[in-house]
């Protein structure tokens, strides 16, 4: 049998505000959360500015978090952004943290990039002194791709599935369609689900290296993340996290849960790095095959799709991006969604961007407003031989938003595109069977 | 250093290890650190770590054996700590 599921909590460690309410206020007046790095100057990048959430590790332990012995030893600040969100998700949908039993009904679907390049760093460093004796009992579990999963999983004693989901750009997005999926087919009630990425340097001194990310706007950063616009650079480092508690509906319904949203479905798949696509672009096949499988299975139209909250990350690829959509939904001119890009106001948090990305969508509906696109004063020209450019607003639009579409696109070619809805329990229009 | 004054000492080691604050200030030579003060097994390693940097002392495997309660502790602090003197 197959079931509805519904978002019942969210949390968020965005650059531009950390907590739902910091959050919305933020993106509903366009702030940006870029700034001057002076690290990223002193390194010799070319990019000296990046999104990093305001965050103070020390709260995990002060603001109950975790307890002072697992604070203790914790330096990755990928799994402290992962854990706040997620339990942050957790209060939200009005869950206790505390428990004796194992909780088997709920599971766990957390991405990231990489585990924490800062604390391999510390690995490496020691090793190379010959001094692995030092290294303690703390390492492995902050050095290994699944220790936000871990942390989250054993603070809130989670027995259901607990997996660790990695694809580039497209892993937040990803990680909560795997949840909406283990939930529809019925074998988990519940699935904490998100992603987090750590603005780190040698992370991102990579993709300085690969002369992808922006460096014209280093004396205004907020000016810096150009989604769509003529003289955008290169995208923005971001970095953050975001999660979210989906429930079976039933489940939901039966202990009084608040409803944010439903997921209707999604698809996420890969160009295979043919046709067009490589390790770094995408096949516009698979981008398109990605959107129209997911309205197929959502059983919407697409027609139906209000907004869309796009990839966007201010680079070449955003006109192509404009195409796929053109293309999957057969909507064009004035007839095509309104659209926009939270990269704008963050930059690109890399694993971490569909699930801000995501919490940004549902906030929009349940608050019927379209965020802005902002910096998009000099938008690329030829966007206009697609869609009118009064589809991508850069001022905030008071809305009633029914459906987004969000998708994200990442390296190795690889797709995820989800469809959320308000919710409304008198749906009849689609067989949820 | 008396046996009592490396206890002192040594409950400053635990204390990042043990939310049982209260039987850490109680602790005597029988206390049992996973049992009693409900230290987590695989920070056992880093008790270790932190009283080899704390009393300049190097706890081969064999002697780390030993520390599995705070008589154990001691015992191998004390004799580390005279072979250097």
């Amino acid at each position: 049998m197959s079931r509805r599921v519904v978002v019942t909590g969210m949390g968020v460690v965005s650059p531009n505000g950390i907590g739902i309410s910091t959050f919305l206020d933020a993106i509903q007046n366009g702030v940006s959360g870029i700034k001057f790095q002076p690290l990223y100057e002193e390194l010799k990048f070319s990019c000296h500015v990046a999104g990093k959430p305001d965050f103070v590790l020390e709260d995990l332990k002060t603001k109950n978090y975790i307890s002072e012995v697992v604070f203790h030893g914790l330096k990755g600040t990928n799994i402290g952004y992962g854990l706040m969100a997620a339990l942050d998700a957790w209060a939200d949908a009005g869950l206790e943290y505390d428990t004796d039993e194992t909780r088997w009904e709920t599971g766990c679907i957390f991405g990231n990039s990489v585990s924490d390049t800062e604390a391999m760093k510390n690995v490496i460093t020691r090793v190379d002194n010959k001094e692995a004796k030092k290294l303690g009992s703390r390492v492995v579990e902050q050095a290994m791709n699944s220790g936000v999963t871990s942390y989250v999983s054993g603070r809130l004693g989670l027995g259901n599935k607990v997996i660790t989901n990695s694809a580039a750009c497209a892993t937040g997005t990803q990680a909560i369609l795997m949840g909406y999926e283990t939930i529809k087919d019925g074998y988990a009630k519940r699935m904490l689900v998100g992603s987090s990425e750590y603005v780190d340097t040698y992370v991102f001194g990579s993709f300085d290296s690969m002369r992808v990310l922006s460096r014209k706007y280093n004396d205004q950063p907020e000016k810096a993340s150009r989604p769509m616009s003529i003289t955008a650079g290169g995208f923005v480092p971001g970095s953050g996290s975001a999660a979210l508690v989906l429930e079976d509906l039933e489940f939901a319904l039966a202990r009084g849960a608040k409803i944010y949203a439903e997921v209707l479905g999604g698809s996420t798949n890969s160009g295979g790095q043919r046709m067009g696509g490589s390790m770094t672009a995408a096949n516009p096949q698979g981008v398109i095959k990605c959107i129209e499988d997911s309205i197929a299975n959502s059983k919407i139209s697409a027609n139906d799709i209000d907004l869309i909250s796009g990839h966007l990350t201010a680079t070449n690829a955003d006109m192509q991006e404009i195409q796929n959509w053109c293309k999957a939904l057969g909507r064009g001119g004035d007839d095509f969604p309104l659209m926009n890009s939270l990269k704008s106001m963050i930059g690109h948090c890399l694993s971490a961007a569909g699930s801000i990305e995501a919490v940004a969508s549902i906030l929009q509906m349940e608050h019927g407003f379209v965020h802005p696109n902002i910096n998009l004063d000099d938008p690329n020209p030829e966007i206009g031989n697609y869609i009118n450019l009064n589809r991508l607003p850069v001022s905030i639009v008071k809305k009633d938003i029914n459906i987004v579409a969000k998708a994200n696109f990442g390296f190795g070619d690889v797709n995820s595109c989800l469809i959320f809805s308000k919710f409304n329990p008198n749906d009849t229009t689609r067989d949820f069977n | 250093m008396t046996r009592q004054e490396i206890l002192i000492e040594l409950k400053k080691v635990l204390s990042p290890y043990t939310l049982d604050k209260e039987a850490l200030a109680t602790i005597d030579e029988n206390t049992d650190l996973i049992k009693d003060l409900k230290i987590n097994s695989a920070n056992l390693v880093d008790i270790i770590i932190d009283a080899e940097t704390k009393y300049n002392i190097e706890i081969d495997y064999d002697a780390a054996d030993k520390m599995v309660n705070v008589g154990g502790c001691i015992d191998v602090i004390e004799e580390k700590t005279n072979q250097q003197t």
